[in-house]
C-alpha cells in the first residue's frame, strides 16, 4: 500500500488516488513535428528507481499532484500540487507555518 | 544427445521405475559461456527459451546462447495464471494469437515434454444487454478470423458452471458468455523446462546466473556482443526478450526509450480443493477477474494490474481486496476457501496493449517485448516469430504488424481503445 502525502489532506491511502503516469513528459507545441508528438505521446524513460509521476486525489480534494516515488522501493519522497501556482502557494504557506529559528 | 536426458516415454518411465529412477540425468546442461555465439538471447523466460528452440529447430542455428540473470522461469514465465485464449479483435493480433493456439496443440509432442496443455475452454461472462452486444461482436470477429467462439445464453452458462452466482439477487446478473472451446491452460514451468531441454538437446547453451550489464559495439555502431556478470560474450546478433525489463535493456543497448512501462500484476492461488471448476472463467468490464483450477486442486486467479509504474515483484493490498471481492461475487462457493499464496511479476505494458517483435535502431539488436499481462499464451508463436526475424531479418507473416514503427505511423493496435496510457491496457 502506498501512502501519498497530499499537501492539502495529509497522508492518504493510494486507493483514494487515480494514477496519471510520467510527470516528466513535456508536451510539444500543437504545430510541432509528428516525431516530437510521437516521442511525447508514446515513449517513456520507464526508470527503475526515482520516478516523477502524476496522481489525482480523486476521492479527496481532487487535486492533481506530482509525486516523487521510487519504482523499486515504492518510497515516496515528495508530493506537490501539479499546478505551479498552487505549488508556490503551498511552499509559501508551509514556510509561513514553520517557526523561524 | 547433448544433455544425456534421453527421450521421455512410457517405456522409459517403466524402466526407470524398476531401476530406482537412477538413470534420468539432467534435463539440460549447465555450460560455461563460450567466447562467442551466432545469436545471444537475453532473458530465459518462456519467450527467450522458445526463440532459442525454434532458431535451432527451424533455422538450424545451434550456436546460440540464452543468458538469464537468475534462473529460467524465475520471471513472469513462472508467475502467470497460465490462461491461453485467442479472443482478440484487431488485425495484427488475431492471426498471431490464433497461430499460437495451433502451435500449443502439438507442443508437448514436439518437445517430447508434457506441457499439460489442457483445452478446457474459456468462458467470458457478460452481464447486461450492452455487454451482450459487445460479446456478440467479439465472438463474430473471432469466428471470421478462424478462431472458435460461441455465444452462450444464461442457461447454457449455468449448464457449464452451475455454481457461478445465478441467484436472483446477484449484484451483476449473468446474462451469458463468449465460450472459446479450444482455449485453456498449460503448466507454465513445464513450458519453460520443455523448451529448455529441447533447445539444449540441439546444442543451445542455457546460461543461468548471467546478467547482461552492457552491450559491445563496433565503430559503425553494430552490436558485437554483450557485457555480463560472467564476462564479455561476443555475438553476431542479440535478441532481447526480458519482459518487465525491456526498457532497461533497450536503453542499455543504445536503442533508447520504448513505448513501454513496467507495471506489476499479482496472481493468487488457494489451498487445494476437490475438482470444482473444469474451465477458465473470466469476468471483465465492471470488475476484472479470471479463474481456473490447477491440476493440484488450487484455485488460480487474478485481476487488474496495480496501475502505477513498478519494478517491485510484490503486490499491494487494494488489489487483494478487489480480487477477493470479485471471487466471492462471481463464485460465492469460494467464500471460505483459504488463500495459500500470492505474488507479483513485472509486466512490460506497451502503450497500445499489444506486443512488439521487431528490429531496432541498433544493427544486430532485436526486440521482443510489450507482452503486458498476456504473453504466456503467446509463448510458442512469439518463439517462432522472433526466431524467424533473427534468422532471416524479415518478419514472420503472422507478426508483420507487431512493429515499433506502428507508433510512429499512428497505427497502434489498441484492443481496449484506452489510448497511450500503458497502465490502462
Ligand atoms: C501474475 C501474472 C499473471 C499472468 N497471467 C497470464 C495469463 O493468464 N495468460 C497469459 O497469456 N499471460 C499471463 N501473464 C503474462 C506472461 O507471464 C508474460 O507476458 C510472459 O511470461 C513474458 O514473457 P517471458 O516468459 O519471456 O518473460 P519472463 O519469464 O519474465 O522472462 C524474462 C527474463 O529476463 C530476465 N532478465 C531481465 N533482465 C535481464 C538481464 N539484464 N540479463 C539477463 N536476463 C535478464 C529475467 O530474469 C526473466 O527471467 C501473466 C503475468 C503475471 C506476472
Ligand atoms: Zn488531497
Amino acid at each position: 500500500m502506498l501512502r501519498i502525502p497530499c499537501p492539502y489532506c495529509g497522508p492518504r491511502d493510494h486507493a483514494e488516488f487515480d494514477y496519471g503516469g510520467d510527470a516528466t513528459v513535456v508536451w510539444p507545441a500543437l504545430d510541432d513535428t509528428t516525431e516530437a508528438w510521437v516521442e511525447a505521446l508514446y515513449f517513456r524513460d520507464d526508470p527503475k528507481g526515482p520516478h516523477r509521476e502524476l496522481w489525482r486525489h480523486a476521492r479527496g480534494c481532487r487535486l492533481w499532484l506530482i509525486v516523487e516515488r521510487d519504482t523499486v522501493t515504492h518510497e515516496i519522497s515528495a508530493a506537490h500540487p501539479a499546478h505551479p501556482g498552487m505549488a508556490d502557494e503551498v511552499t509559501a504557506q508551509s514556510q509561513a507555518e514553520t517557526p523561524s529559528a | 544427445m547433448a544433455a544425456g536426458a534421453g527421450r521421455y516415454s512410457a517405456v522409459r518411465l517403466l524402466k526407470e521405475g524398476l531401476l530406482g529412477n537412477r538413470g534420468w540425468g539432467r534435463a539440460w546442461r549447465d555450460p560455461v559461456p563460450r567466447k562467442g555465439y551466432d545469436v545471444i538471447i537475453v532473458g530465459g523466460g518462456g519467450h527467450g527459451l522458445a526463440t532459442a528452440y525454434y532458431l535451432a529447430k527451424e533455422h538450424r542455428m545451434r550456436n546460440v546462447a540464452v543468458l538469464e540473470k537468475g534462473w529460467i522461469g524465475g520471471g513472469n514465465a513462472g508467475r502467470n495464471t497460465t490462461i491461453i485464449r485467442a479472443n482478440y479483435m484487431l488485425p495484427g493480433n488475431t492471426d498471431f494469437y490464433r497461430y499460437s493456439i495451433d502451435v500449443w496443440e502439438t507442443l508437448s509432442k514436439d518437445l517430447n515434454f508434457n506441457v499439460m496443455f489442457s483445452q478446457r475452454g474459456h468462458l467470458a461472462l457478460f452481464h447486461s444487454p450492452a455487454e451482450r452486444d459487445a460479446a456478440a461482436r467479439r465472438a463474430n470477429i473471432m469466428r471470421l478470423n478462424g478462431v472458435d467462439a460461441e455465444l452462450l445464453d444464461r442457461e447454457a452458462v449455468r449448464e457449464k458452471v452451475p455454481h457461478l452466482d445465478f441467484s436472483d439477487d446477484a449484484r451483476f446478473r449473468i446474462e451469458g458468455a463468449v465460450w472459446q472451446p479450444r482455449a485453456g491452460t498449460a503448466r507454465h514451468d513445464a513450458v519453460n523446462w520443455g523448451y529448455a531441454r529441447a533447445a539444449d538437446e540441439m546444442g543451445v547453451d542455457i546460461i543461468q546466473n548471467c546478467e547482461v550489464v552492457g552491450f559491445l559495439n563496433d565503430a559503425a555502431g553494430r552490436v558485437t556482443g554483450v557485457r555480463t556478470t560472467r564476462g564479455d560474450i561476443l555475438a553476431e546478433k542479440v535478441g532481447v526478450a526480458v519482459a518487465g525489463h525491456s526498457s532497461r535493456l533497450a536503453q542499455m543497448a543504445g536503442v533508447g526509450r520504448l513505448p513501454i512501462e513496467a507495471h506489476k500484476l499479482q496472481a493468487f492461488v488457494s489451498e487445494p480443493i476437490k475438482p470444482h471448476l473444469d474451465c477458465v472463467v473470466a469476468f471483465a468490464g465492471i470488475g476484472h477477474f479470471y479463474i481456473s483450477q490447477s491440476d493440484k486442486g488450487g484455485m488460480v486467479f487474478g485481476g487488474d494490474i496495480e496501475m502505477y509504474n513498478s519494478y517491485a515483484q510484490r503486490g499491494a493490498l487494494p488489489v487483494v481486496e478487489d480480487v477477493a471481492a470479485c471471487a466471492c461475487q462471481v463464485m460465492p462457493s469460494l467464500g471460505r476457501v483459504k488463500l495459500l499464496r500470492h505474488w507479483a511479476g513485472i509486466m512490460d505494458m506497451s502503450m497500445d496493449g499489444s506486443p512488439i517483435i521487431d528490429r531496432t535502431s541498433v544493427p544486430g539488436v532485436y526486440l521482443n517485448a510489450g507482452w503486458c499481462y498476456g504473453g504466456f499464451k503467446a509463448t510458442p508463436a512469439s518463439g517462432v516469430c522472433f526466431a524467424h526475424l533473427l534468422a532471416t531479418d524479415t518478419p514472420h507473416p503472422v507478426a508483420e504488424e507487431l512493429t515499433l514503427g506502428r507508433f510512429e505511423r499512428g497505427s497502434t493496435i489498441d484492443e481496449k481503445g484506452a489510448g497511450a496510457r500503458a497502465w490502462l491496457h
